[in-house]
């Protein structure tokens, strides 16, 4: 199963790498991470996805990124109502007699775009990483020339149903 | 044989009183100084460049040092030290190679949760990155094998990033903490005014020592309740100084009680409610018992594979209360009832405060008396050669069970743990998770550093004792009247165990034909060695060298092909354990 793992964490040299590195020795898998500053000045929280088998996996995770001496909190956030996001770059071939069929086709999920030369147009997609994951497919026929996403950032949101399921030991 | 579990050899290594007029001035004397505000008597190292200004600073403001004569002898008798006194050991160490050294004791000081600070130098903030003369990224290295580690970037920061490793090391379940030390920050002057000694304050660092209410309920409740309760005991308890509230709890409701390798002197070695060690070559008793309980009250154990054999057919029929001070541990292993993180004292305590119902347990003792008397340790004398368990079984007689054992790793080992029945806490050191061949000797010389008026016997294999033998050196510079018990077998005789059992005898590279003269060897040292070749002279031989007031090797000639039984073997359950009996 996917799970969404936001861990705030301390700003020191090396905590990214400690937490990492953790994940890699216990053989966990990661989908992606992100990293950046947060609105407390010394704080950072990094958003992991990462594929788990099962419940008692997953609850080792969550236990051993909290054991560490400069995480401060860690969520899994999966089951919660959450905003997730992504941003990706697509590098698209689109020469001058197709440009007008792609722009038409990738309309629905308002890329923008942010750099263009004479065959190949740069989409800027934000958005959940299922609608990423389906404009590269929509685009895909037309040749991508180059692809970078950013990996998935989440937020809780403010208002939760009354009832969110949740792992028991994070009750 | 007589009993002289003490010495009264006084160790003078203490150096001479701080110097009134000496003021901190830079890095490194600002580091003793912490040191020193710690309660640090005591320190293991080996110097080198990328330290010298802190040796420098020691030399001004004196601490005890023990040069070691490698760093992996530093670190191990650091381990050992803090084993015995159940507080952190200190070590130092140089950049690069010295640091590198101790890696493999970090990583043994990690697994088995023993608290240490160390020390290790490191090339310029400058030059850090450059590939520098004798720089290693030891930050990067240590990182999954430490608690938690530092670098220091700002001579300020000392005296706190000093007091939090302390603190992180010898708090919640303990472990090694590592200070990287760049040399010019330890040569940095600073400024009194400016120095960061603010009060521990870890946000992301809270153990929970206290167990929950309601847990602690449950718990009494099912121990109520069930007519088979059992209690395994581990090191969680020896760390905890729980002792005297473990052996009150099982006493208080009869309860058996069982160890593991790393617990073994948590109760009494011949208490009545005693069973032995459980596992791989646990007591029979102690596996029986695991299998056959309705509860399983483990406090301070983490649930290793030696000890479990295959955890899916671990205590089929028991409902486990598991406390641990790691939540991490809980669960991790084997699916637990009853929760509680906490330390094992305060658990006990917990337990111990509340009157309840006591479970009657008489009919499982004596089921449990009757299978210890039907299949108690056992080996087959023989009439030419001297069986290593008979050594160990006159060692713990000459000592009473009162001495600190220390051993390496390998059969010798497991027979020590069978037959040393250890009637003092922290008087068991040994190398459990990790497995760390050449552990044992130096790690009894921390062990007599820490209790200069202990006996400490060393148990070692002939092959783990050439790892870290050069460490006899410090025998003789201090006088350390430790004794080394070889318990040679010319062979490695684990390894060659389990060829002989599982790879139909093909003893590939596990025969040790050729060896030092071990009696010249100590002698070379300066050091009384002793050969024992016969059991007619075995007991007299032991009885005068373990009863000097000096330091001694004994070179034990025993039966090469001798197996230490009973055994479990990898993948097996523990009722399925193999050489119970003595055919
Ligand atoms: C550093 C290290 N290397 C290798 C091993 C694997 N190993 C485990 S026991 C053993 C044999 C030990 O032989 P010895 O010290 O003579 O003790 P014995 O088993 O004969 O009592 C070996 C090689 C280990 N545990 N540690």
């Amino acid at each position: 199963m996917k799970r969404v793992i936001t861990v705030s964490v301390i700003n020191q040299s090396g905590v990214l790498n400690r937490v990492t590195g953790l994940l890699m020795k216990r053989q966990f898998n990661i989908e992606s991470i992100t990293v950046g500053h947060t609105e407390l000045s010394n704080i950072s929280k990094m958003t992991f996805v990462v594929n788990i088998s099962d419940e008692v996996k997953l609850e080792q995770l969550i236990k051993q990124l909290s054991k560490q001496i400069d995480v401060l909190k860690v969520n899994d956030i999966t089951d919660k109502s959450i905003v997730l996001r992504e941003l990706a770059l697509v590098k698209v071939v689109s020469p001058a007699n197709l440009r007008l069929e792609i722009n038409a086709i990738v309309e629905p999920f308002r890329p923008q775009i942010i750099d263009t030369s004479k065959n190949v147009v740069t989409y800027q997609v934000t958005g959940h990483p299922d609608k990423i994951d389906a404009f590269i497919e929509l685009v895909r026929p037309y040749g991508i020339k180059e692809l970078t996403r950013t990996g998935v950032t989440a937020s809780v949101r403010e208002t939760q149903p009354v009832d969110t399921p949740q792992l028991s030991i994070l009750k | 044989m007589t009993a002289n579990t003490s010495t009264n050899v006084k160790i003078d290594a203490l150096p001479s009183t701080e110097d009134e007029n000496f003021k901190p001035k830079n890095g490194s004397d600002l580091l003793i100084k912490a040191l020193k505000d710690q309660n640090v008597d005591t320190v293991f190292g080996y110097p080198g460049g990328a330290v010298l200004n802190v040796y420098d600073a020691m030399y001004k403001n004196p601490i005890r040092h023990i040069l070691t004569r490698h760093e992996q002898g530093a670190i191990h008798a650091a381990e050992g030290y803090a084993r015995v006194l159940n507080k952190p050991g200190v070590v130092i160490a140089t950049s690069g190679p010295g640091a590198t050294n101790l890696v493999t004791g970090i990583t043994d000081a990690m697994i088995d949760s023993i608290p240490l600070v160390i020390f290790t130098g490191q090339v310029a903030t400058s030059v850090i990155g450059s590939d520098a003369f004798q720089e290693a990224d030891i930050i990067g290295i240590t990182t999954p094998i430490t608690k938690h580690n530092y670098q220091v970037h700002d001579v300020r920061d000392i005296p706190r990033i000093v007091k939090e490793a302390f603190h992180i090391a010898n708090t919640g379940r303990k472990g090694p903490v590592l200070i990287d030390f760049p040399k010019n920050i330890s040569a940095e002057i600073f400024d009194e005014t400016e120095l960061n000694d603010a009060p521990i304050y870890l946000p992301g660092y809270q153990p929970n020592t206290k167990p929950n209410y309601l847990q602690i309920q449950k718990a009494i409740q099912a121990i109520s309740e069930s007519k088979k309760p059992l209690v395994l005991a581990g090191a969680g308890v020896l760390f905890a100084d729980a002792r005297k509230e473990l052996t009150e709890f099982v006493e208080k409701y009869k309860l058996p009680v069982i160890n593991t390798l790393l617990g073994l002197g948590s109760i009494h070695g011949n208490h009545e409610l005693f069973f032995g060690m459980a596992g791989m070559h646990g007591a029979v008793v102690a596996n029986d018992a695991i299998q056959n309980a309705d509860l399983l009250i483990n406090i301070g154990a983490r649930f290793d594979d030696r000890l479990t054999g295959d955890t899916k057919r671990f205590a089929p029929n028991a409902t486990i209360i598991h406390i641990d001070i790691d939540p991490a541990e809980i669960g991790k292993i084997i699916p637990t009832d009853i929760p509680i993180v906490a330390d094992a004292k305060e658990a006990l305590q917990a337990i111990l405060s509340k009157e309840i119902p006591a479970p009657d347990t008489t009919v499982w003792l004596d089921y449990l008396y009757q299978k210890q008397n039907d299949f108690p340790y056992w080996y087959e004398e023989d009439e030419q050669e001297i069986l290593p368990q008979q050594i160990i079984q006159m060692v713990h007689a000459i000592t009473n069970g009162d001495a600190i054992v220390s051993t390496d790793v390998g059969q010798h080992q497991m027979w020590a743990a069978q037959y040393y029945k250890l009637n003092n806490d922290h008087g068991w050191i040994t190398s459990g998770g990790l497995g760390t061949m050449g552990f044992g000797f130096p790690a009894a010389i921390g062990a007599q550093f820490a209790k200069p008026d202990k006996k400490v016997v060393a148990i070692v294999g002939d092959a783990g004792f050439q790892m870290t033998n050069q460490e006899l050196a410090v025998l003789k510079e201090f006088n350390l009247p430790v004794k080394v018990v070889i318990i040679n077998n010319a062979a490695l005789g684990m390894v060659r165990q389990w060829q002989e059992l599982f790879y139909e005898g093909r003893y590939s590279q596990s025969l040790m034909p050729v060896q030092p003269d071990f009696v010249k060897l100590a002698d070379a040292f300066g050091i009384k060695g002793y050969r024992i070749t016969s059991l007619d002279e075995a007991g007299a031989i032991l009885e005068e060298a373990l009863n000097s007031d000096e330091p001694a090797v004994i070179d034990a000639r025993v039966k090469q092909l001798e197996n230490v039984y009973p055994m479990v073997a990898s993948g097996k359950a523990l009722h399925e354990m193999v050489g119970v009996k003595k055919p």
